[in-house]
């Protein structure tokens, strides 16, 4: 299914990943197939895969997180319409100099999930149109959010402080005052 | 002010300021522009985005979608959330079709894991899918044609609609979060006589859709509006990621469901449905078809089902799973186009990264700020709602 991919994925140091061993409880799937390649031959193998190998459609664009490695690794997930099966491609970046080569000359729309990563991850894609321009966060001043080190429910706590009026209940205790007044102590 | 980098205008007219290095070249101090927001509250506007138009009389110079009125970082929330603790959250991604959110959420875990789901659960989820699919083009074609002044076809069809919603709420207990479909197969089994139920509404709605193509189709001041109306060229369906019946109004004829069929989709007889034109018109005709074809699939459906089996593999208990590391993406053919869910376990209890994919992310931005260009600003509600955008799929 991939042969046409396989030729051609040497010359740019692609390999590809998990096609005999098992990834995660089943064997994956066969319309699908992960490559992992090297940040500076990353767009050139997304070039040839558009344009010589089929793979017209960016169909998702995004970054996981590896905090553990100190890698963000950015997955660009690819799918030809000719043959109907997908091909992951995946990058890893430092995570200190989050920093990425932009395609937005081959699909417009990758433009805004690079807005998007720039926002949520802080990774820059020099040259991208619009990039510093809000995205979906407008006047964000903290940390990009969807990095691990980021924990929503401090910043929460520092920055929401709990209003004067409002009172917590314990829920069971609550409801046994409101239904059996007097005799919840007595249980 | 001079237009801002990264414009997407390409046509040219004598109205519209030239384009250099993509900067669209206006002054909004010269008097003949003005700068118009359309939204986020509006009701020619789907759901909380707004528009940021800049306007020459009343065509449409540069258009900028604004996103951001609705994000609730349920990517981040998933991340600290055991999977049957981001079960609630998911389907609260989309509200007209939540099923889809479920469906591809259980369908990534199991794969992951590597469990197996029985028959029958595979055909109650198609079901389930191919309603919600019918429930949320019923609510579309009332904002479509609203947005072209015919409130009346809105208040047939979501009376529709609610019909259908009474079907789920009898099926899963809910009316707009079903939260039928769970890791391992669904929820519950049909209940007595659901079929003849699901049929009768079936037969309902079949009458006002007759009436619909009637008073829609052949209605002359919607025909003059929308054909010619934001028209997608072939050429531009992979350039921008086009999916769906916008891109099958243009002649492509893709539908996941019939390229890489899921669950039962490869024992069902059906066609994909295409128009040539492009325009907001063909697509509305291949929308307004493919609720006719949803309704033909509900049917098949029900009567090639396995009468009875299994719905449910027994799981261990829901607070312990542990997915085994590794990454799958899962795609579905959804009303607006292809929705998909990318999903990264660690091997921990959390999951380390779920991404969802809708096709509005596209359509929305990038195309709606592309095809807006040159339209008339009375045509901007008509021209979105015909590429069926739907924000809360772009900031998730």
């Amino acid at each position: 299914m991939y042969e046409n991919v396989m030729k051609s994925a040497e010359r740019f140091k692609a390999r590809p990943l998990g096609r005999d061993q098992k990834i995660g409880g089943m064997k994956q799937r066969e319309d699908l197939l992960f490559m992992k390649v090297e940040q500076e031959q990353a767009v050139p193998f997304i070039t040839w895969l558009k344009e010589l190998g089929g793979f017209g459609h960016l169909v998702l664009f995004t970054a996981v997180d590896f905090i553990e490695q100190d890698i963000f690794q950015i997955t660009y997930l690819l799918h030809s319409y000719e043959q109907h099966h997908d091909i992951v491609v995946l990058v890893e970046i430092d995570r200190q100099k989050a920093e990425m080569e932009s395609i937005h000359h081959l699909w417009p729309h990758a433009a805004t999930y690079q807005q998007e990563l720039f926002e949520m991850f802080g990774i820059t894609f020099p040259g991208s149109p619009r990039l510093y321009e809000d995205f979906a966060l407008e006047g964000w001043q903290g940390p990009p959010p969807m990095r691990r080190d980021f924990d929503t429910k401090e910043y929460s706590e520092k920055t929401y402080f709990p209003r004067p009026g409002r009172v917590t209940h314990d829920p069971a205790t609550y409801m046994k005052e409101q239904l059996y007044p007097g005799e919840a102590q007595t249980w | 002010m001079v237009g801002r980098q990264g414009s997407t205008q390409t046509a040219h007219s004598p109205k519209l300021p030239p384009v250099v290095d993509g900067v669209s070249q206006y002054d909004l101090y010269s008097g003949k522009y003005l700068k118009v927001w359309q939204g986020p509250q509006h009701p020619g506007i789907t759901g909380n985005m707004s528009l940021e138009l800049v306007t020459c009389g009343d065509q449409i110079v540069e258009c900028r979608t604004h996103v951001g009125y609705l994000h609730r970082g349920f990517e981040k929330l998933m991340e600290r959330r055991r999977y049957i603790q981001c079960f609630p959250l998911v389907c609260r991604i989309c509200v007209p079709e939540p099923d889809f959110n479920e469906y591809l959420f259980a369908a990534g875990v199991e794969e992951l894991a590597g469990i197996e789901i029985p028959e029958r659960a595979r055909w109650l989820r198609a079901l389930t899918l191919e309603m919600a699919r019918l429930t949320s083009f019923l609510m579309w074609i009332g904002g479509q044609t609203g947005a072209f002044g015919m409130g009346t076809i809105g208040q047939w069809t979501v009376t529709m609609r609610d019909y259908m919603l009474d079907l789920f709420e009898e099926l899963s207990g809910g009316r707009i979060y079903h939260m039928y479909i769970i890791p391992g197969g669904v929820r519950a089994d049909l209940p007595d006589g659901y079929a003849a139920r699901v049929e009768s509404t079936l037969r309902t709605i079949e009458k006002v859709l007759d009436d619909v193509e009637l008073a829609v189709f052949h209605n002359a001041v919607f025909k003059m509006r929308t054909k010619g109306l934001g028209t997608i060229d072939p050429s531009l369906v992979e350039t921008y990621g086009i999916t769906g019946p916008n891109a099958r109004g243009s002649g492509i004829a893709r539908d996941i469901r019939k390229d890489s069929p899921y669950l039962v989709y490869d024992q069902l007889e059906f066609s994909i449905i295409t128009a040539t034109e492009g325009d907001a018109f063909a697509r509305t005709w291949v929308r307004y078809q493919e609720m006719r074809q949803s309704i033909d699939l509900i049917r098949q459906m029900l009567r090639k089902m396995p009468q009875d089996g299994p719905f449910f593999t027994r799981l261990p208990n829901v607070l312990h799973w542990k997915i085994p590391a590794g990454q799958t993406y899962l795609r579905a053919e959804c009303t607006r186009g292809e929705y998909g869910f990318y999903m990264v376990s660690d091997g921990s209890e959390f999951p380390r990264r779920v991404c969802v994919r809708g096709p509005s992310y596209t359509h929305a931005v990038a195309l709606m700020e592309r095809l807006s260009v040159g339209c008339n600003i009375s045509d901007t509600a008509g021209l979105m709602v015909s590429l069926h955008t739907y924000p809360p799929e772009i900031e998730r």
